[in-house]
């Protein structure tokens, strides 16, 4: 039948041959089938679960989030309690896995981008030393680099019975074994117009910027914008400070009964995990900054210098912009990485998403797939929300070609 | 492309229709054809739970399992041990991985309801109790307002502490892990300043401690720690075989049976030990092993006291008292229904 309808039909008549053999038709088809697989391969996971657990006699469903939770929380930014709801004792974990990872992915950047420059260093010394960091660090598994800074080098610090001379006498600085003990800027009245004048300062940095850099494009003339935004950043608030009476105290640590009290606190597990990341992290980074660097082929510098640019501003303008389009992607799964192998932080007690809502919430409710899921997926829309973040970045500073 | 997605969507089918096969009901025949009992136990609680050099388990949890064994095959040896922690033990049991879980387990209400598991009874009445360093000079668990406590995830200690210290309006610092040994560490190294568990915990973990003498229990128990074995929801044969060989345990010691006299009992004409040898009444084939179950049980395992004693009793470092787990007659809780 389609044999005849095709030699009787016209040849631009396309439309009526057999959908099968249109290419775009059967690729649809064949999709909507697929996602139609797909679908039910999840739907049959899904009720075959719940079937399960039934049968079973587990608990199931999302009830458990609205019920006390009943169990204390080490290290919490948000208030906790143990009336406070399983839901509320989840954001305390969120948090303090972002805290550990937006903190660790700061410093893990720092210190990668230093060391990276250094093992490019014409320093024999510098250089080696950096070479030996990268080598030592990316070649022993975190989980052991943390349970190092956790026992070997934490864990082996004073008490604070033994580290402090007297009950209730304040120190300004402490490390014991139970965390590092810094005084703490306690705001009274009036104390936020020093916040806002902070926030004025740095608007008033962005916008003398833009401003400097639109006058050097018309007129060729500099302005000194980081001097200028610095002296904001610190005399505003100073000014702030002063005029508003001073209105902030400081508050220290002191031995009482068994542990110091006051204070900021910053305990020890933060601190390994911290320094176990950053480290571990920021040697995979000097390799990247390396790479990016050395990608830049040598003409450009040579170029720039042709140009009368100074090595300074060769680096700042040439170099650096062309090294961080190579940088950024693989710089992107790294922060992943970081972001990720926080949940090693259950090896060491601190308590992180996986620790407090993975582990005690499943335990006491003992719904794991639920628990489990939510983990997971959180872990996902962390991962997606700083590749979408890095990717916006990307192209930001992505060289723009003519 | 399509091929490779569609192969993707195969292996998640092969992955998800595995769950299917979970939570099957004869666990009895189960165990049967593989020819061993799988035994999920602690990481390591000297007494209860606990390796030797040889890699041989031992302990008053472990010896519920070899009776199980032995009733089941007449070889109490026909065990395999998971060690599991205090968060993974309940999923082991409900997927299947485990047979029978008997690793020091608090029996609570929302345990046995919501998790889809059953309590086969008590095999140790313990209690939550404080360990501190002699050092700090405290001698009672109201005096601890401002401590960092050490803890196990995953446990009723957990919550157990919370509510404590809330009811006493005191306050503490909790340092959470989840393996025991790291928490033994923590304690070790003076993280916390106290160490809280079930009391039996407590003292077989100060035995491992880099200087024993220089730690002490605290007098307080502060609540209910009925431990036992559990199993699946949902198989009462399997549930009856564990539960009657805890209580053929029990009964054999009440009646005097030991390891070492229940040959000679055999002849005995007093039908209560002729129920509990297998002489009279077909017990054992009611609940799907044979008749000289208990008489295996006895012979190879030995009955409560003798376990007790063996494993945490005077003669052990344990030196724990009988207190409340000796046998109702005695003054304790530990009280079989009649095997008949």
């Amino acid at each position: 039948m389609a044999h005849q309808k095709g030699v009787s039909t016209d040849a631009d008549d396309s439309g009526r041959v057999s959908l099968m053999n249109d290419p775009k038709a059967r690729g649809l088809i064949f999709q909507g089938l697929l996602i139609i697989a797909v679908v039910a391969m999840v739907y049959m996971g899904i009720s075959n679960a719940v079937n399960n657990l039934a049968r079973a006699g587990i608990a199931s469903g999302f009830g458990f989030f609205n019920v006390r939770a009943g169990f204390d929380i080490g290290q919490t930014i948000i208030p906790y309690t143990n009336d406070s709801t399983y839901l509320r004792a989840f954001f305390v974990g969120l948090l303090n896995t972002l805290v550990v990872a937006v903190i660790g992915i700061f410093f893990a950047t720092i210190i990668g981008f230093i060391v990276g420059l250094a093992r490019l260093s014409k320093n024999y010394l510098v250089q080696k030393f950096a070479t030996v960091y990268v080598e030592t660090l990316r070649n022993i598994p975190l989980l052991l680099q943390l349970l190092f800074w956790y026992k070997a080098v934490l864990s082996i610090l004073p008490s604070p019975r033994e580290a402090a001379r007297e009950t209730g006498v304040e120190v300004a600085f402490s490390i014991n074994n139970r965390g590092l003990y810094l005084p703490r800027v306690v705001p009274e009245d009036g104390s936020s117009l020093i916040l806002y004048a902070l926030i004025l300062a740095i608007a008033a940095w962005f916008f003398i910027g833009r401003w400097a850099k639109k006058r050097q494009m018309a007129t060729g003339q500099q302005f000194p914008v980081f001097l200028t935004g610095l002296a904001l950043v610190l005399v505003l608030p100073l000014l702030a400070f002063l005029v508003t009476g001073m209105p902030l105290s400081l508050e220290y640590a002191s031995l009482q009964g068994f542990n110091m009290v006051g204070g900021w606190i910053i305990q020890p597990e933060f601190i390994a995990l911290l320094l176990g990341l950053a480290l571990y992290t920021a040697s995979f980074i000097a390799e990247i900054v390396r790479a990016g660097i050395l990608a830049v082929s040598h003409g450009q510098t040579e170029a720039a210098f042709a140009l009368g640019l100074r090595p300074n501003l060769t680096s700042r303008l040439v170099i650096v912009p062309q090294a961080m389009r190579v940088i950024i992607p693989p710089l992107t799964s790294q922060f992943l990485n970081l972001t990720k192998n926080s949940s090693l932080a259950v090896a060491i007690g601190y308590p992180d998403l996986v620790s407090v809502f993975g582990g005690t919430v499943l335990n006491q409710t003992g719904q794991a797939v639920e628990v489990i899921s939510i983990t997971m997926l959180v872990y996902l829309a962390l991962s997606l929300l700083t590749s979408a973040f890095m990717n916006w970045f990307n192209s930001s500073v992505a060289l723009v070609e003519r | 492309m399509n091929k490779k997605i569609l192969s993707a969507v195969v292996g998640v089918a092969a992955v998800a229709g595995m769950g299917a096969t979970v939570a099957s009901a004869a666990t009895l025949d189960d165990v049967k054809a593989k020819g061993f009992v799988q035994c999920g136990v602690s990481t390591g609680l000297a007494g209860f739970s606990a390796p030797n050099d040889a890699g041989d388990w031992s302990g008053l949890d472990v010896d519920l399992c070899r009776g199980v064994a032995a009733a089941v095959f007449g070889d109490a040896k026909a065990v395999k041990y998971s060690p599991l922690s205090a968060k993974e033990r309940f999923t082991a049991l409900q997927s299947g991985e485990i047979d029978l879980l008997s690793r020091n387990t608090t029996w609570t209400m929302s345990r046995d309801t919501q998790l889809g598991l059953n309590f086969a009874g008590v095999n140790y009445y313990d209690g939550q109790g404080f360990m501190v360093r002699k050092s700090l000079g405290v001698n009672s668990a109201l005096q601890l307002s401002g401590a960092s406590v050490c803890v196990q995830t995953g446990t009723t200690t957990e919550l157990n502490l919370t509510d404590y210290f809330k009811a006493n309006d005191m306050t503490y610092n909790p340092v959470v892990f989840e393996k025991l040994e790291e928490v033994n560490a923590a304690y070790d190294s003076n993280r916390c300043d106290v160490y809280t568990t079930d009391q039996s915990g407590l003292y077989s973990i100060r035995l491992g401690l880099s200087a024993p003498d220089e730690h002490m229990v605290l007098p307080e128990v502060i609540s209910k720690e009925p431990l036992g074995p559990a199993v699946r929801q949902g198989d009462d044969q399997w549930f009856s075989i564990v539960k009657w060989v805890h209580y053929a345990m029990i009964n054999a010691e009440e009646m005097g049976i030991t390891s070492a006299n229940v040959d000679e009992m055999l002849n005995s004409t007093d039908p209560n030990v002729m129920r509990v040898l297998g002489k009279e009444g077909t017990f054992g084939e009611a609940i799907g092993v044979s008749n000289d179950w208990a008489y295996q049980v006895i012979k190879q395992v030995g009955n409560y006291g003798e376990v007790f004693e063996r494993n945490v009793g005077a003669s052990t470092p344990l030196a724990i008292d009988r207190g409340v787990n000796a046998l109702w007659s005695k003054g304790g809780l530990q009280y079989a229904p009649p095997l008949r």
